[in-house]
């Protein structure tokens, strides 16, 4: 048990060299790279007071959080790389087995997306623009086909470290502050975003460097939505995650192009639903494909302690 | 058999009027078969799907919401893995829903299994490969069905043939026939249309039509498959099947183009080729082609589609006119100087799933004794995307007649699984691919 200990604190001190840094990942095969922002862990309080403005049921009670740490990606993914996803033409790319991987599986044994029959993009755009649409079952296994071709751990972040990386260590309505006027210069909603999402990074990032966190597209978390869940919460929840048990409905954050501003809001937290498929001519339905999400996206982390094979296959899976 | 017809439309006429006012258990002039065929008041409606992919069990489960007694008794495919992928995808749907009972011997496969699927119903589903349609489609109106079918209706003229033959049929036997051209039944395209009827941008002279895109999905094939159901499996890459992508998806923006103008066109002109998408699974069609339709009026329609990735994505249709512009996916009306004068107000919520009011209008329309009649626009519609096939293949300027006499027949007249397929690939694995200059059409 000691040795155990002691390998695990030596391993943790020689991540730790470089674990406050930022680091951009190549993605393999192409010239895109994906920045991720070191996000130191901590505790936090999680949700929004009923006198906040805005302030819906299922944001409340504030309660207290701790988070360990971990690196988020600096945008929402594009289209770009999403597409590279669905296209699986780069697979051969995959970084050499090695026991320095932070994880080494086949990347031929991730399951592939369909392709579409209709355009997704709706005519938004493509180049430097977020990708949608996709299911949370789509956007878990593009962490994991990410994983797969550069040997690192990444999955779609838990609600509490959303809000965390969100905050960042603020408890105001938004990350600037509690003045909504100022949310044009932060992020795109529906009153600044002419009907469309915009390409990525294009307006002001939040205090730890993330950018469009508030607004353009909602982004997707790992945990099953249950509106009363923060209730049941008492005293300290250490990296709190609801282990979904059925596919709808899941929670998105941060609000996206479509919404009014206060679902723009930290705190707030929407849920996914059936009716994101109504569209969708075909039974069964897709797996992959929201026909009526336009709004949905992703932004993945990489926890700095990776789990182990066994954990990180479970957060592929859920 | 016109005045046999027409007798019997008297007295289904009056028949209806005599329903709209007495009770339908009292009634005093006993009919027959064939006049009752038509008339449903709250009987049960058989249901019958003919092509069992993710489309036709996706018409199924509308067609079963869209009425309270419609059951479905009887799925048709070539394959037997497809009716019990589609079976157990409809049961799931609806979750103990009483309205599906689909006995095993009323599970029918093979080529011609689409004949007893369709005696046994009331309303027939017709969604396999297009190239069968005319086939099915004259089977069902023959036995007087109604009819909800996929676009498009025909791989080639010879089959536009039969589908316009039997499209004045149907209207004749007052059938109810529903063509999934489903922007003729999406509330935004209907709202925009309207504007164009009451002249909000004149007559239209130009417009640009588009589906550029990636491409869908591609079926590999498989060890000890033979050459025929590796095509039916892979049946998007082959034209007999299929018609290629202007005609099985760009079918639905050249049809905006007809409606919009109100007019089929002329004559058409084009290039298109096969550059990107030319693998071993990619069978015999282009990867892009690019038309120019002209109107009667005078009005030119440039369309183009293209399943190349990386590319400009656009699926959309604009028209020009005398007094201003339309941007249908944007929804948006301008005046000449480009100044906004409409916008259609869109809400996702809001918005009615337009494959679901196909089902919604059609059954209604059975049980009220109406008569919607799609078939023969649908037709034309396809005829149009087939001659910009015809076009983008010959690289040939041909005329509507050109196409419609050309006596192009892709698909067989009788098919089984001992057929021998209308392509066959060389030692290689490849297929002829058409030559613009060369091919005839």
């Amino acid at each position: 048990m000691r040795s155990l200990k002691s390998i695990s604190i030596a391993f943790l001190f020689s991540l730790n060299i470089y674990a406050l840094q930022d680091y951009s990942q190549n993605i393999y095969g192409t010239q895109e790279k994906l920045n991720f922002i070191f996000i130191e862990g901590g505790t936090f309080l999680m949700g929004s007071p009923k006198s906040e403005k805005g302030h819906f049921g299922d944001e409340g009670p504030l309660h207290q959080v701790k988070v360990s740490p971990f690196w988020m990606s600096e945008i929402e993914i594009t289209w770009n790389i999403y597409n590279l996803f669905v296209s699986r033409e780069i697979d051969n790319s995959q970084v050499n087995y090695s026991k320095k991987n932070e994880i080494n599986i086949e990347i031929d044994a991730v399951s592939s997306a369909t392709t579409p029959y209709v355009e997704m993009s709706f005519g938004m755009g493509v180049e430097n623009f977020p990708a949608i649409c996709m299911t949370q079952y789509a956007a878990v296994k593009f962490c994991e086909w990410l994983s797969a071709l550069t040997g690192k751990f990444y999955r779609l972040p838990t609600e509490a470290e959303w809000e965390y990386a969100c905050r960042s260590g603020t408890n105001s309505l938004y990350s600037f502050g509690d003045n909504i006027e100022d949310l044009n210069q932060y992020g795109w909603s529906k009153s600044n975003s002419n009907e469309s999402y915009h390409k990525v990074k294009q307006k002001k990032p939040n205090p730890r460097g993330l950018y469009d966190m508030h607004g353009n597209v909602s982004e997707w978390t790992l945990d099953q939505y249950i509106p009363t869940i923060y209730k049941m919460r008492k005293g300290l929840t250490v990296n709190p995650f609801e282990i979904p048990k059925k596919i709808y409905p899941k929670t998105v954050r941060g609000g996206s192009w479509m919404d009014n501003p206060s679902r723009l809001r930290s705190a707030s937290r929407r849920p996914s639903s059936k009716k994101w498929k109504k569209r969708d001519p075909q039974i069964p339905k897709s797996l992959w494909w929201h026909t009526d999400a336009p709004f949905v996206g992703i932004r993945v982390i990489r926890p700095l302690n990776t789990p182990s094979i066994d954990q990180q296959k479970k957060y592929w899976n859920y | 058999m016109k005045n046999k017809l027409s007798k019997l439309e008297k007295s289904r006429r009056s028949f209806i009027k005599k329903t709209s006012t007495i009770a339908s258990g009292l009634l005093a002039v006993p009919l027959s078969i064939e006049v009752m065929a038509n008339v449903y008041g709250n009987k049960k409606l058989k249901l019958s799907l003919i092509g069992c992919g993710g489309r036709g069990s996706g018409a199924a489960v509308q067609a079963i919401t869209a009425d309270e007694n419609v059951e479905l008794v009887a799925m048709a495919d070539a394959f037997r893995d497809k009716i019990d992928n589609s079976l157990k995808g409809i049961q799931e749907h609806f979750d103990g829903v009483k309205k599906i009972s689909v006995k095993e011997k009323n599970k029918f496969i093979g080529f011609n299994a689409y004949k007893k699927a369709i005696d046994m119903a009331d309303v027939v589903i017709l969604t396999t490969p297009p190239g069968f349609r005319p086939y099915h489609f004259e089977y069902a109106v023959n036995n007087n069905k109604h009819v909800f079918m996929e676009k498009p209706l025909a791989t080639d003229p010879v089959g536009i043939r039969k589908v316009l033959e039997m499209a004045k049929i149907a209207k004749q036997k007052k059938l109810n026939v529903v063509v999934g051209l489903q922007r003729h039944y999406q509330k935004k395209y209907i709202d925009l249309h309207n504007k164009i009827v009451k002249g909000e941008i004149g007559k239209i002279r130009s417009g640009q039509v588009y589906w550029n895109d990636g491409g869908v999905w591609v079926k590999k094939r498989k060890p000890n498959q033979s050459e025929l159901e590796y095509q039916m499996r892979n049946w998007y890459y082959f034209n007999w099947l299929c018609g290629d992508h202007i005609l099985e998806q760009h079918i639905h923006n050249i049809d905006v183009a007809n409606w919009f103008i109100g007019d089929y066109p002329i004559s058409a002109q084009g290039m298109g080729g096969r550059q990107v998408r030319k693998g071993i699974d990619h069978g015999e069609i282009f990867d892009h082609h690019f038309v120019e339709f002209t109107y009667a009026n005078g009005a030119v329609v440039s369309s183009q589609c293209r399943h190349q990735k990386g590319c400009m994505k656009r699926v959309d249709e604009v028209f020009q006119g005398t007094k201003g512009s339309i941007e249908i996916r944007k929804g948006i009306i301008n005046d000449l100087d480009g100044n906004l004068k409409y916008k259609y107000s869109y809400s996702l919520e809001n918005e009615p799933n337009p494959y679901q009011v196909e089902h919604d209008k059609l059954f209604a329309s059975i049980r009220n004794g109406g008569v919607i009649s799609d078939a023969e626009n649908g037709a034309k519609s396809t005829l149009t995307a087939i001659l910009g096939r015809m076009a983008t293949y010959s690289g040939k300027k041909l005329t509507m007649e050109d196409a419609l006499n050309s006596g192009l027949q892709l698909v067989p007249s009788e098919m089984t699984w001992n057929s021998t397929p209308p392509t066959l690939p060389d030692k290689n694995g490849k297929y002829k691919i058409p030559i613009p200059g060369k091919t005839k059409f």
